[in-house]
């Protein structure tokens, strides 16, 4: 059964130079990728490192900017999904494309690229039943969708895959969703696959999950490749390395100037439990300070509480235990205008969706946060004038210029950004909840932004820098911590620790390694 | 550009939509008639001569002309009642139910205080309309803001309720001697004063008093901004500070509590007496003219119009050609559909 593995011969599939630009983001640069038949391939990296782009670029979904795709050394052009399977290369996604409503079969069936006007419900389950057992992927071809767990509903999309002939299998960070020893059978179904000559394409930033499985190792920094390496020269360190390697930061914070407003800590939190619901984390036991004029780094992977953090700081979030005090005051719970009067500013993930209303103007926008301190005669008027100058002053610090009478949903991801940082930076906050705070942003931006979360520092005002930029965090945060799980899996003063044990705890693989000895 | 350039291009974008929506209104009103016109052709009637008939006995007098805003009075307070929570992203169906709560409450004050004199008495029922309509709508509005019951679902519920707690104590306790139907005609003192000759009272100027405060909330007001924001994306809206909560309860209670000052307005002014089942969907009709106009207050005065001389028009069709009330229904209904297709289907001939 065992394929040869003689590397240099068996080159499936290339992409060569691969180039792709977004507004403000090289999302590829020149990217070179060789895939082998019968291996599993990892693409790992940060989020935002040109994964996601990379293979959809590969799948049709986007058309590179530059650059070509050579299968088996001859060069194809993709410009859709459908060419992509045409030549035999298909991707699961983070979301699954079923109907639920619909059996396993018709789904199968709707799927198939030969499928008949009129088909036998039997030949289809014969085939599935075929492909099913031979790759141990049981499913019942019966059930319906909406009624299978996400890991049955995993092996549905690929079953779809190897069906419809596909021959270069990507997964989109496929153990996400997945459950440990569902995890375990989808490695074995992958083993049994690459036996059988498939190439696959594992899209990830999990470390543990490519040293589990994969052959060879593609490491993706900032839109360019890192390096590729075989898995036996490698090691947890050294893809930490290639992962996050450092590069200088611009801005950097200085001692001098800080100007305490207050000894008591701006924010503890002791003992914050949350329970999420839905896709979203739940905080486990979380203890945490935030002093004057100190910037508090919270590293982590998305998804591992971050939101949730900020969410129930800022009050969005009810914790069920444990006590939340701002200058020693408890507001635990409190409603989320209370804790704004208390000087806290946000600056949330997604601005368009969590913090501008789209269908009201900028300067509208702007007024939001602090419509009591606009408002005149008890709340007949707004005194639109003193929305504007104060919008003019910090935009002039920032150096952030843009139309105050556009739509926010007529702005671009970076501009809408800027717009909130604006705002939260108004009026001097004394707690600043910044996440992302340089997503979507230019290199001028970034740095315009970091400068004014230094200022607000400066002037006494405690920062929840929360971001999954190891270099932006190291270079600003006088503390660090790492949350993982929903719990803090480690906290650290940056000149005291290394990039590397920092990204050992975000992946998980620390804590893993704790918990068996 | 200068703040002169400015302006001029902001006239000019004004004029723009205006002409744009006055074609597309005309449009409507064409395709209405034509569709209105082919069904009285198929029962047998005239329709330029219908239409004819509709237009003079409508605005074509000072009597027929009368009975329209008469009969748009209430729709203005109710669709009203519907625009204000649409704001902060509400929709509020109980407009019926509120207005007959209202309208209990008003009746409870005009049998009570039977003695007091017409400017204690008007106004104190016009304060028990609003108190009735604000606690039916406190109802949804509490369980909508912890989080139990969909507002939608329990406003249009809650319709179904009233009108029979109306009916409870009027055929329990209030009918009058000769009727069991309805509570004896309310003293003169109890009803709205009416003007120029007409059965025109006071709700129709309370009514656009009304609507130049809503236009005036939302444009320049500090609640009208924060209310437009929780309307626009309630998510960004409570990270920002606002209470959304408490907006939600206390604007479907204002909203209730207008709805409750038609039903007051109904039985103080139009009928003075509280019948049981007066409203005539009342409460619905508001709600669709407010969706029909988009919650703009010229857009309600507007379509609150049209619709009213459809009805009052059709009334007279049926006395004197002897065209069937469901032909009328029929004409409302095509009104309504054309314009809610609109959006959709309109734009793509008028632009």
């Amino acid at each position: 059964m065992a394929k040869t593995k003689d590397v240099k011969s068996s080159v499936y599939v290339s992409m060569r130079g691969i180039t792709k630009a977004f507004p403000n983001v090289l999302a590829n640069d020149r990217i070179d990728l060789d895939i082998h038949a019968s291996e599993i391939h990892a693409l790992l990296g940060e989020n935002g490192a040109g994964k996601s782009t990379l293979m959809k670029i590969l799948y049709g979904f986007y058309r590179a900017d530059a650059g070509e795709i050579l299968l088996r050394d001859k060069s194809i052009s993709i410009n859709s999904p459908q060419d992509a399977r045409e030549h035999h290369i298909g991707m699961v996604f983070q979301n699954f494309t079923q109907i639920p409503a619909f059996n396993v079969l018709e789904n199968i069936a709707l799927f198939l690229p030969d499928l008949q006007p009129v088909y036998k419900q039997s030949d289809v389950e014969e085939r599935i039943n075929e492909v099913s057992i031979r790759y141990g992927l049981h499913v019942d071809p019966y059930a319906i969708v909406s009624q299978l767990s996400i890991g049955e509903q995993q092996k549905i999309e690929i079953l779809k895959l190897l069906l419809s002939d596909a021959k270069i299998l990507i997964l989109d960070e496929p153990t996400r969703v997945l459950a440990p020893h569902e995890v375990d059978a989808l490695y074995e179904v992958l083993d049994i696959l690459r036996e059988d000559g498939y190439a696959i394409i594992l899209i990830t930033h999990k470390l543990n999950e490519v040293l589990a499985c994969s052959d060879r190792i593609t490491v993706l920094r900032g839109g360019e490749v890192a390096g590729t390496l075989l898995r036996s020269e490698t090691s947890e360190e050294k893809l930490v390395e290639m992962m996050f390697s450092k590069k200088l930061v611009d801005v950097q914070k200085t001692e001098q100037g800080v100007q305490k407003i207050s000894d008591t800590p701006i924010l503890q939190l002791a003992g914050i439990e949350t329970q999420g619901e839905g896709n979203s984390t739940s905080l486990k036991n979380l203890n945490l300070e935030i002093h004057s004029g100190e910037i508090l780094g919270v590293a982590g992977v998305s998804g591992n509480g971050q939101k949730e953090l900020g969410d129930v700081i800022l009050g969005m979030e009810k914790s069920l235990a444990g006590e939340k005090l701002f200058f020693g005051k408890d507001m635990t719970n409190r409603p989320i205008g209370d804790i704004r009067r208390n000087g806290v500013g946000f600056i949330p993930e997604n601005p368009l969706l969590m913090a501008s209303i789209p269908y009201m103007t900028v300067l509208e926008n702007m007024a939001l946060t602090n419509t009591w301190r606009y408002s005149q005669q008890g709340g007949l008027q707004v005194d639109w004038e003193a929305v504007r100058a104060d919008y003019q002053a910090t935009q002039e610090d920032l150096g952030f210029p843009f139309s105050l009478y556009t739509l926010p949903r007529s702005l671009s991801g970076g501009n809408l950004q800027r717009m909130v940082i604006v705002r939260e930076m108004t009026h001097d906050p004394q707690l600043l909840i910044a996440s992302y705070l340089t997503r979507g942003l230019d290199v001028q931006s970034t740095l315009a932004a970091r400068q004014a979360l230094l200022k607000a520092c400066e002037n006494g005002a405690g920062v929840l820098l929360i971001s999954e930029d190891l270099e932006e965090l190291f270079a600003l945060s006088d503390r660090l911590i790492i949350l993982f799980n929903g719990e803090i899996a480690g906290e650290f003063i940056p000149s005291e620790t290394t990039i590397y044990e920092v990204g050992h705890l975000m992946t998980g693989s620390e804590v893993k390694y704790v918990a068996e000895r | 550009m200068s703040q002169n350039d400015k302006n001029m291009l902001k006239w000019n974008q004004i004029f723009q939509k205006i002409l744009d929506s006055a074609a597309r209104y005309l449009m409507m009103g064409f395709v209405v008639l034509f569709l209105f016109g082919i069904i009285l052709l198929i029962t047998g009637k005239d329709p330029i001569q219908s239409y004819k008939d509709i237009l003079t006995s409508t605005l074509g007098s000072q009597y027929g002309f009368s009975e329209v805003i008469v009969t748009m009075t209430p729709m203005l307070i109710t669709a009203l009642a519907v625009a204000l929570p649409t704001r902060i992203g509400l929709i509020n169906i109980g407009g019926e139910g509120q207005l007959y709560m209202g309208a209990l409450l008003a009746t409870w004050g005009a049998l009570t205080f039977e003695t007091l004199p017409v400017w204690a008495l008007v106004p104190l029922m016009g304060l028990l309309g609003i108190i009735g309509g604000a606690l039916w709508a406190f109802i949804p509005g509490i369980l909508k803001s912890l989080g139990l019951v969909n507002e939608t679902i329990a406003t249009l519920l809650l319709n179904l309720v009233a009108p029979s707690i109306v009916a409870y104590f009027v055929f329990g306790f209030w009918h009058s001697p000769m009727d069991t139907n309805k509570t004896p005609n309310f003293v003169d003192a109890a009803q709205l004063p009416t003007f120029f000759n007409s059965r025109i009272d006071l709700s129709f100027f309370i009514a656009l008093v009304l609507l130049a405060i809503f236009w005036y909330l939302m444009k320049y007001t500090r609640w009208g901004l924060e209310m437009r924001a929780i309307g626009g994306n309630p998510q960004a809206a409570k990270r920002n500070g606002l209470p959304i909560n408490k907006y939600w309860v206390i604007v479907l209670c204002i909203g209730g509590a207008i709805a409750g000052l038609a039903g007051a307005a109904q039985v103080s002014g139009f009928y003075g007496v509280l019948l049981v089942n007066f409203s005539r969907s009342l409460g619905y009709m508001g709600f669709l003219i407010s969706w029909l106009s988009f919650g703009d207050p010229i857009g309600i005065f507007i379509t609150s119009f049209v619709v009213s001389v459809i009805i009052t028009g059709g009334n007279m069709l049926q006395l004197t050609i002897g065209i069937p009330y469901a032909v009328i229904n029929i004409l409302l209904a095509l009104t309504l559909f054309v314009v809610l297709a609109k959006p959709t289907f309109l734009k793509r001939i008028t632009i």
